[in-house]
């Protein structure tokens, strides 16, 4: 089976984010208000060949840890979108 | 004469100028491609600075399984000295042999411009012939220099004295104005100045130079 599989990647809370503030910032000047806690992160998306979900997750929480994020300062979530 | 394997990955752009630091002070240089399995006969390895692989995903993330890294890793376990400059450094730290991560710049800037640095500690390859405490003039030239580490590897770092040099201003958000680390044993060094481009005074410094003759001043490997 082929699974659908996004990988989000975010800074770990306490790294700080300048774009993301930076982002924030620029906001109220196109006329947003209460915008708060803007970050910024990464989307993977791919399809994994695999026998069932669990192994699909496993496999791209395994890409996820050790190629798509640096665990000193980043952390990911993984999660099946659709099957084919 | 001591031999300084200088790793050129696809992207890497100071390989020139730190053969030239090499040879400037008295040893001998040559180049290894990414793609070599060993490195045997270096007494010395760098890995210079650039955008190995085009700093795609992060810089330093996929150098760090270019074939030569496991010889880079052999090497620095065996106590073999190990030198990152600015990519390089970022290399090392995505490769797991120095501590903390390089983030992005605090004001999302290139930096290009002179730096003083501040010696931190001597127990390394590349400041053994500095002295603590010592200000050296070397140019910074980076993108994603923040110096980075959770709490607990910040003390390690402390207590191990594993600060190689500081920034005397902060120029890029660096936690404790961190400019460059070393490994427990300081046979690996890692610094995002470069100080392959402070090796004359006609160039504006020449504070490179002491760093590169301890780094090439080891013991030589055992044929």
């Amino acid at each position: 089976m082929t699974f659908f599989v996004v990988v989000e990647v975010s800074l770990r809370p306490g790294i700080s984010d300048p774009e993301g503030a930076t982002i924030e910032r620029a906001l109220p000047a196109l006329g947003f208000q209460g915008i708060s806690h803007l970050q910024t992160g990464k989307v993977f998306r791919f399809n994994v060949s695999a026998s069932s979900e669990d192994e699909a997750i496993a496999t791209a929480t395994s890409i996820a840890d050790r190629l798509l994020s640096n665990p000193v300062i980043e952390q990911s979530t993984v999660r099946v979108e659709m099957t084919a | 004469m001591t031999r300084v394997g200088v790793v050129v990955f696809p992207g890497s752009n100071c390989e020139y100028d730190a053969l030239s630091a090499i040879e400037s002070v008295g040893a001998q240089a040559e180049f290894v491609w990414h793609s070599a399995t060993e490195l045997q006969g270096f007494d010395a390895v760098i890995l210079p600075g650039g955008f190995a692989h085009g700093d795609y995903l992060r810089p330093g993330a996929l150098a760090r399984f270019s074939p030569v890294m496991n010889a880079v890793s052999a090497f620095a376990r065996d106590g073999g000295p190990v030198l990152g400059i600015c990519n390089g450094f970022q290399v090392l730290t995505e490769a797991g042999l120095l501590p903390g991560a390089l983030q992005k710049n605090r004001g999302l800037t290139f930096l290009c411009q002179p730096s003083l640095l501040q010696v931190a500690s001597t127990k390394s390859v590349l400041t053994r012939h500095a002295t603590v405490g010592q200000e050296l003039s070397i140019p910074i030239n980076h993108f994603s220099g923040s110096y980075t580490c959770d709490d607990e590897t910040f003390r390690s770092l402390v207590d191990n004295d594993q600060v190689v040099v500081r920034y005397v201003e902060n120029p890029n958000g660096s936690r404790d104005n961190i400019a460059g680390v070393s490994n427990v044993t300081g046979n690996v060094v890692g610094l995002m100045p470069h100080p392959e481009r402070s090796m004359s005074t006609l160039l504006g410094s020449a504070d490179g130079r002491v760093l590169f003759e301890g780094f090439v001043s080891g013991q030589l490997v055992k044929d």
